[in-house]
């Protein structure tokens, strides 16, 4: 009974930073190391300011692109900060970078890291989350402007189909899953309802907040998957800008 | 015989010891099975609350290997053979006796909640689209784990400011009930702090009744209050057709 | 000498399941001052528990329904021992109770008229259940919890009765203890209301929780009231069978009314076979028929079709699946195949969805993919406290009784359903009854303290008796009680195992007597349990010199040395009461229905017990 002398000790039902001996740090540091790359390689392709243009073909960094005379600066730093600002106030983002970077908790029944002043999202700077919406409409136009992109790469300078406009496709679905499953999105197109039966148009709206609850509930699949691909398909682009990566035609 | 080797938090008040118990391993059993055996065979003074034992009543719980749950929804069958179990009293509430907390705080907080209130000469043609989020919160069989594992209580005691998920699911289905005329909105914001939640969805996570908390209660609330107090452009919007 | 602190109320309602709540919250309305006080947490009550719904003639899924059928259903259910009158009130109130509960925010499943849904259940001729998924109780317990609260009447929560104090022969206050840390408590009170629900704990396989200990009949008994038909006894037909450590938990007759087929392991669909003669008439003739009234169910249409055998009474197809399993044809672990698995499993889900849970979750069985075993399991009483139809007072003066620990409304055997509608509707009663007797009753009976002191002293005594050396420890005393009436107060019974049950309690009554218990006052499960034993006690006591005096077999309850019914010995309703030599047992008569009501049962009298 040697075990149970060496637990008689009186102690707290409660000490350390948790009881839990399974892998529970390994969700928040794959997390944490996915985000960072993506970050760091956005970071220097936004700043980089070359190979993102070749053709009808522009990089999803980059469009739509706009030149402005007085701004010396990369043009896509005029446009990142949409789909950064969309993702950053994401339900499902917020949920990640709050456990994988700010330890808030990192797992469930973990303890967090500091304990002092947490004020959540009531007070500055995350009280600002509530402005995903405005995000979400902002990004829906890029999202847009992206679909248009890929058509042009489609149709331009005669209809074709090559590598880098499938990909931009698959960039473009992927996005659209994401974007259209924002809890936001479900919000607006009908959540805020109390009674769906209520008249037609409740009826149809309805409908929509069927559809985007679907989308909604993979939001986090949607979410990695359209940042994979938008990094994949900027990354694509400027190999293929810099004649590193083939561009094969189908047709 | 099988054997499994428990380790359970015994004593009062916060202060006390983990003793072990070599407890014979019958197909099926639950950790709460692993309990009352002790309570029958060797110590019958071991405190656990329990009630259904069937997961339908939410009195059971407590935390096994630091994740918080219901004992008779643990499965002795999910643990390697000899590994240690360890058995622990929630740690959000104060600390009664053995595995069992005082969660009366819970209560309290109900009772601040806006009941329910028909409009006034509703016919109750009810469609069953309307109520079907609802009825998702009415799962709900208080067990209060998820106020155990929510962060805000549980590391930063703020009981204070938030009422939890338990509540935030308890104002979600009040508010979408297509007969309620009262408007919690305003509560959710200040009193209830709808704003401390981080959806960090560990609430989620443990809800033995699978309800989406974050998702389809919280989230939704929080875009109500975003409509409320938020997003003056819709509200500016809104303001323009009402005046016409 | 050790304290204990004093709260005082008009009214003081125990335990804080339907009936409980539903007493409270009508008590407070009428201006009472009210406490309530349950043994678990508030909304932990085993109406939880409850999942197929609440049986109100409403008559959204089938227009014809209304009142007198479901007077005459139950009436036919309990095989004629009713008490009539409460059997009416019943019928004629549960409409009401169930548009109450919508309007305290219940979220019934609707019909796509958007009316409550209703679905169909052993005995009910229409489809009456109104329900949500198969999780009513809960619903209905969690909506009186949250207008309640707003009612401003106190709740003492974890907080157990070990005694009724009387002046005179008036009841004037409780005894008891906070479970929490052991603190005794008296409350002074104009009128109680037991709302404490069964006796399961006294058999090995139950579907209900440690609570029910038959609080309410052991303090009403001692305090002088008179106890009924405790000899039926309702095994619930579905209880599941594996593992050995949820053995007995409830599979909801919902299964059935959405379609379940019952077989035994040789693939054969027995339950036709035992359809009582006098009842084949209203159900299917062949599987085909069957399959279409499922259909027709399930599509939410009206149908010339009759139902399938399956939803028989509970009492029959109990009895069904005991033969099966006795004579060989039951499955691995003794039990026979329950089956739903041949429709949708979205919409098995969906219509089950915590049976769904509950077999995957503690059987590793999907409900959706192949059959469940099933088993019978002790269920319900029907039997309990004798108390007056309209004021629910029993015949103690101020004590009042609602719910399963009251007798008398449902007879020989319940309706599956019309236990959720019975505790609004007497619980609303009771709250009722009790605050008039309130107001006629002027100032407050006496206290006397030499009760309170010997209640005290009471429970104190498994302190005194210690741990160890001749006391006995309360869990081995519980067993061996589980043990004899399981194996001699079981699902059919004769006069010689019941001779045996007998004199077996009267040996384990010395146990009783001299258990004991170590360690503190604070959360003391094996303390409890010394004095829940003593309930349990007065009711195995009652329910075994009740059924052996009962010389037939009528509704649950089935004697193999008497297998038919006897008209005769329907007008006798069995009473046992206190007395100074022990148990006394009476036969009395049934009260008479008035002569409108009777016609409803011109049909030829029955001698068939099913």
């Amino acid at each position: 009974m040697n075990e149970t002398k060496a637990t008689t000790k009186t102690t707290h039902p409660h000490t350390g930073m948790t009881t839990r001996h399974d892998a529970w740090w390994l969700a928040p540091l794959m997390v944490a190391t996915g985000f960072t790359i993506f970050i760091v390689y956005a970071t220097y392709r936004a700043f980089e300011n070359n190979y993102y243009e070749i053709g009808a073909i522009i990089s999803p960094f980059y469009s739509p692109k706009i030149v402005l005379d007085w701004f010396p600066f990369s043009p896509a730093l005029l446009i990142l900060w949409v789909p950064a600002g969309f993702r950053a106030t994401c339900y499902y983002y917020r949920k990640a970078y709050y456990r994988a970077y700010f330890l808030t908790p990192p797992a469930c029944g973990v303890k967090v890291y500091g304990n002092n002043g947490y004020t959540g999202e009531r007070a500055f700077p995350f009280v600002l989350q509530n402005l995903h919406r405005y995000f979400f409409y902002l990004a829906t136009l890029v999202l847009l402007i992206l679909w248009y992109d890929a058509f042009k790469a489609l149709i331009e300078p005669t209809f074709h189909l090559d590598l880098v406009t499938v990909i931009m496709f698959i960039n473009c679905f992927l996005l659209s899953g994401y974007s259209f499953g924002c809890h936001a999105y479900r919000h607006l197109a009908g959540g805020g309802l109390n009674c769906f039966s209520k008249d037609e148009s409740t009826k149809r709206r309805f409908k929509v907040w069927e559809f985007v609850s679907k989308l909604n509930e993979h939001h986090m699949g949607w979410a990695w998957c359209s940042l994979f691909s938008v990094g994949f398909t900027d990354f694509y682009i400027r190999q293929v800008c810099a004649n590193v990566f083939p561009n094969p035609t189908f047709f | 015989m099988a054997e499994a080797n428990l380790k359970v938090f015994r004593g009062e008040k916060d202060s006390g010891t983990f003793e072990n118990y070599k407890v014979p391993i019958e197909e099926g059993m639950v950790v709460l099975d692993a309990i009352h055996y002790i309570q029958q065979n060797m110590d019958p003074t071991i405190a656990v609350r329990w009630n259904c034992k069937a997961a339908k009543c939410g009195s059971c719980s407590a935390e096994v290997n630091g994740k918080p749950q219901l004992l008779c929804k643990s499965r002795m069958d999910k643990f390697e053979p000899g590994e240690e179990i360890t058995v622990q009293p929630i740690k959000t509430f104060p600390h009664v006796k053995d595995l069992v907390a005082d969660v009366s705080w819970n209560y309290e907080v109900n009772k601040k909640i806006v009941p329910f209130t028909p409009q006034p000469g509703h016919n109750w043609v009810v469609y069953q689209e309307d109520i079907e989020r609802v009825q998702e919160f009415r799962k709900c069989i208080e067990c209060f784990l998820c106020q155990n594992v929510c962060h805000v209580l549980r590391d930063h005691n703020r009981k204070d400011g938030f009422y939890g998920p338990r509540f935030m699911v308890r104002l979600a289905g009040l508010e979408m009930h297509p007969v309620d005329s009262a408007n919690r909105l305003k509560m959710v914001k200040e009193d209830a702090g709808v704003g401390f939640c981080n959806i960090t969805k560990c609430c989620t996570e443990v809800c033995p009744e699978d309800i989406h908390i974050t998702d389809n209660a919280i989230i939704p609330l929080k875009e109500r209050v975003v409509d409320e107090f938020y997003d003056p452009i819709a509200k500016f919007f809104k303001s323009v057709f009402k005046a016409k | 000498m050790t304290n204990y602190e004093t709260h005082e109320h008009d009214v003081l309602v125990i335990g804080a399941g339907g009936a409980g709540l539903r007493a409270a919250i009508e008590a407070s309305a009428q201006g009472m001052n009210v406490g309530l006080v349950c043994k678990s947490l508030l909304g932990k009550a085993h109406t939880v528990m409850a999942e197929g719904g609440v049986a109100a003639a409403l008559g959204n899924v089938d227009p014809e329904d209304n009142w007198e059928v479901h007077f005459q259903d139950t009436m036919n259910g309990g095989k004629m021992m009713n008490n009539w009158r409460m059997a009416q009130l019943h019928a004629q109130e549960a409409p009401d109770r169930v548009r109450e509960l919508q309007e305290w925010g219940a979220v019934f499943d609707r019909t796509n008229k958007g009316q409550i849904l209703q679905r169909a259940f052993g005995g009910h001729k229409y489809k009456r259940l109104c329900h949500v998924g198969d999780r009513t109780g809960l619903e209905m317990i969690r909506t009186l919890q949250d207008q309640g609260i707003h009612r401003g009447f106190a709740v003492y929560m974890e907080c157990s009765i070990t005694k009724l104090i009387k002046d005179g022969d008036k009841v004037s206050g409780a005894f008891g203890y906070y479970r929490e840390d052991g603190r005794y408590v008296l409350f002074k009170a104009k009128a109680i209301v037991l709302a404490t629900g069964g006796v399961g704990k006294a058999f090995t396989v139950t579907s209900n929780s440690w609570e029910y200990t038959a609080d309410g009949q052991g303090l009403a008994y001692d305090a002088g009231a008179d106890l009924i038909d405790m000899e039926f006894v309702q095994f619930h037909p579905t209880g599941m069978v594996w593992p050995p450590g949820v053995r007995g938990i409830l599979v909801t007759e919902g299964v059935r009314g959405e379609g379940g087929i019952l077989r035994n392991k040789d693939g054969y669909r027995f339950m036709r076979d035992y359809l009582p003669e006098s009842t084949k008439d209203q159900f299917s003739a062949n599987d085909a028929e069957s399959e279409r009234w499922v259909n027709a169910a399930i599509a939410g249409v009206k149908t010339k079709d009759k139902r399938p055998p399956e939803l028989s009474t509970r009492d029959n197809v109990a009895r069904a699946i005991y033969t099966e399993v006795k004579e060989g044809r039951g499955s691995p672990h003794g039990g026979v195949f329950l089956d739903i698995s041949y429709q949708d499993a979205a919409r098995v889900r969906k219509k089950l969805p915590s049976m769904y849970h509950q077999f995957k979750d503690l059987a590793d069985v999907d409900i959706t993919a192949g059959p469940m075993e099933v088993g019978p399991t002790m269920h319900y009483i029907m039997g309990g406290i004798r108390v007056d139809a309209d004021s629910q007072m029993s015949r103690v003066p101020g004590l009042f009784a609602a719910g399963e620990c009251s007798g008398g409304m449902h007879g020989a055997n319940r309706l599956g359903g019309n236990s959720l509608s019975d505790l609004i509707v007497f619980g609303r009663l009771a709250g009722l009854g009790a605050a008039e007797y309130v107001k006629k009753l002027g100032a407050a009976p006496a206290v006397p303290q030499d009760q309170v002191d010997a209640a005290l002293a009471e429970m104190e005594e498994p302190f005194q008796r210690g741990g160890s050396g001749s006391a006995k420890n309360p869990y081995d005393v519980q067993k061996k009680l589980n043990q004899i009436m399981s194996t001699y107060v079981g699902i059919f019974r004769n006069k010689e195992d019941l001779e045996i049950g007998i004199q077996k309690l009267q040996e384990l009554k010395e146990d009783i007597k001299n258990v004991g218990t170590k360690g503190s006052k604070t959360y003391n499960p094996g303390w409890h349990m010394c004095r829940d034993l003593k309930n349990m006690m007065i009711a195995s006591e009652a329910i075994a010199l009740s059924a052996l005096s009962r010389e037939e077999s009528r509704g649950a309850h089935s004697r193999t040395d008497f297998e038919q019914l006897n008209p005769e010995l329907g007008k006798f309703n069995t009473a046992v009461s206190k007395d100074a030599d022990g148990m006394k047992l009476e036969k009395t008569p049934c009260p008479v229905m008035p002569e409108d009501l009777k016609r409803l049962f011109a049909k030829k009298e029955t001698t068939h017990n099913g």
